[in-house]
């Protein structure tokens, strides 16, 4: 079986070449921002920081704990996403479930009420007038509850209890005189941790990483959360009124921060990663069967 | 018992079945009330793209003014501008993103060693936990124009400096890479999935008869996870003109904003800056339709020609 042809041969180096550059691009930038994070900021922007840090300082970490609204927009960041993550799991998987059973009445026409939302939407300034007049305008409660169902992890999860709880078991289980909610609570969540775990990444990612919502519905400053007072320091190029009172100093100040903010902003979702990481194919894959 | 079930159920009425099924309704109401409130509600403040919207006067009072809106907006010189910065930046992004997750799978896929193949997927896929206000900072590092990486290896070279984040030809090439970048691990999962389905005895057919690895790529790998090829082709097709309001609202700038404005940070700003609302719902829904029929479009055409279609 073993017979390799001079053909063979060359593409697997080729290849080998291809895996590593691939490897190479998607690292060195991270690898970079975290030497020069420890780095001595002049160092590093004249050019001499390469492979490893040079000048070994902790002066921009030291800085940012003078920081407070950085601090404060990572406590609020934690519980953004720890409540929002709550709810979104509670939506999702729930509705998930539900809609996998085959046996529901009206389980088509549920479907497309949830399918329809992925395609057709009020848009920005509909939803924001709405809960505008809901009074969710700057609210601890519009941060969490925006994007609660997301349809297509709705799917994945439907698709999932589908294909990996057999309804034999459900069917058995209403034999013993099971009610519904006792089988989804005993029987059906502890056969799928998987899912759960894939989900809880999914959604807390998403609520750590994202801006767009507390940009459009927040405007006291205490509420922000973590990616907006990054994105309010990093880029100050921005004419946006929250920058205005960013003077030479703070400037400077920044030069040398920059690096460990984004080291200390990323480290919490890339240290969370390796834990869930052999659920990413089963999660991705559920996704990909036809919703 | 099939049978059985099939003959019994008519017996009973929908009431009386649902009635059965009380509980999984209970667990299905959070997600189906959610959804009435946050998405189906706003669906009714679409009306306002009609009219000319006045705050104190409310949805129903605020005077009708039928495409007027519409009107304004194509024949006002933004259009010209945002709809084909909309369209380039987003096709590009489409064709520049799409090959190399596949490439990626199959290098994955060729690679003898485990632990080699395992540590080049966990490296790719990092990228895509980093959150978009990160990127676009890093970014605005590598490309600096004082002490950015990009620019210093321009000086070694002895070219000149180059102010790559306030330059409108430099925007969509950075825009779509660092997409590119970002993306490429995590989209190559799914290919890489579909490539482990591929029947073994195929590949050993195929060594037997003496086919190189390119040939079995070419006539056993390629073949096989077509279909996913195509159905995620569609599925990003749809998204299309939604293209990313958070990135580029982002790296945009004074400088490069002939290139950088598209539709949804020009609503953004008219809609929620200037609060024009009656006027940025109008394009918002304008580029939904455009969206709805590209979807809908791209679905028929590759039904007609490859039998793949997402329903």
């Amino acid at each position: 079986m073993r017979r390799k042809c001079i053909q063979d041969r060359i593409f697997l180096i080729c290849n080998t070449v291809l895996a590593i550059l691939f490897l190479a691009v998607c690292f060195y930038p991270l690898w970079f921002i975290l030497i020069a994070s420890f780095s001595s900021p002049g160092m590093v922007s004249s050019g001499d920081v390469w492979i490893v840090p040079k000048g070994i300082t902790l002066d921009g970490y030291q800085m940012m704990l003078g920081k407070s609204e950085i601090w404060r927009g990572y406590a609020n960041t934690i519980l953004y996403t720890v409540v929002g993550t709550l709810i979104n799991l509670l939506f999702t998987i729930t509705a998930g479930y539900a809609l996998s059973r085959k046996t529901l009445p009206l389980r088509g026409a549920i479907n497309i009420f949830f399918l329809v939302t992925m395609f057709i939407n009020g848009g920005l300034i509909p939803t924001y007038l709405l809960m505008n007049s809901l009074h969710l305008v700057d609210t601890f409660a519009i941060m969490v509850l925006m994007g609660g169902v997301n349809v297509w992890n709705f799917i994945i999860c439907r698709t999932f209890f589908e294909t990996s709880i057999p309804v034999e078991v459900i069917e058995a289980a209403k034999i013993d005189g099971s009610s519904e909610l006792k089988i989804f609570a005993r029987i059906v969540l502890p056969l799928s941790k998987a899912i759960l775990a894939v989900m809880t990444l999914f959604f807390a990612v998403g609520h750590w990483n994202g801006y767009y919502n507390a940009l459009v519905y927040l405007r006291k400053e205490s509420r922000y959360p973590l990616q907006l007072v990054l994105r309010n320091l990093l880029l100050t190029t921005k004419l946006s009124p929250e920058a205005s009172d960013s003077g030479m100093d703070q400037l400077l100040n920044l030069q040398s921060m920059k690096y460990g903010v984004i080291v200390v902003a990323s480290v919490p979702v890339l240290i969370l990663y390796p834990f869930i990481q052999k659920h990413f194919v089963k999660g991705v894959m559920v996704g990909a069967i036809k919703g | 018992m099939k049978e059985g079930k099939s003959v019994r159920l008519p017996k009973k009425s929908l009431k009386t079945r649902m009635r059965q099924h009380w509980q999984l309704y209970l667990i299905l109401a959070p997600a189906v009330i959610y959804l009435l409130i946050f998405n189906y509600a706003p669906l009714y403040g679409l009306i306002i793209a009609f009219k000319d919207y006045k705050p104190y006067l409310g949805y129903l009072d605020s005077p009708f003014v039928g495409f007027d809106n519409f009107i304004r907006f194509f024949n006002s010189n933004k259009f010209g501008q945002v709809l084909p910065n909309t369209v380039i930046l987003s096709f590009y992004s489409l064709l520049a993103s799409f090959p190399f997750p596949i490439i990626l799978a199959l290098c994955l896929n060729y690679i003898p060693s485990l632990r080699f193949k395992k540590l080049v997927q966990n490296i790719t896929y990092a990228p895509y936990f980093i959150s978009t206000v990160v990127l676009v900072s890093m970014l605005s590092i590598f490309f600096s124009q004082s002490g950015g990486l990009v620019n210093n290896i321009r000086e070694a070279m002895g070219l000149e400096r180059i102010l790559y984040m306030g330059n409108p030809e430099a925007f969509r090439h950075m825009y779509v890479w660092s997409g590119v970048w970002q993306t490429v691990g995590w989209s190559s999962i799914i290919y890489f999935a579909s490539l482990a389905n591929v029947d073994e005895s195929l590949h050993e057919a195929a060594i037997v008869d003496g086919a190189t690895i390119l040939q079995r790529i070419r006539y056993i790998d390629l073949p096989t996870i077509k279909p996913v090829i195509v159905t995620l082709f569609i599925l990003n097709t749809g998204k299309l003109m939604s293209i990313g309001f958070e990135k580029a609202y982002l790296m945009q700038n004074s400088l490069n904003m002939e290139a950088s404005e598209i539709i949804s940070t020009y609503v953004y700003k008219i809609g929620l800056l200037s609060q024009q609302y009656s006027y940025s719902t109008a394009i918002d829904l304008f580029n939904a339709l455009i969206n709805l029929i590209l979807i809908f479009s791209v679905n028929a055409i590759s039904r007609k020609l490859s039998e793949t279609s997402i329903w």
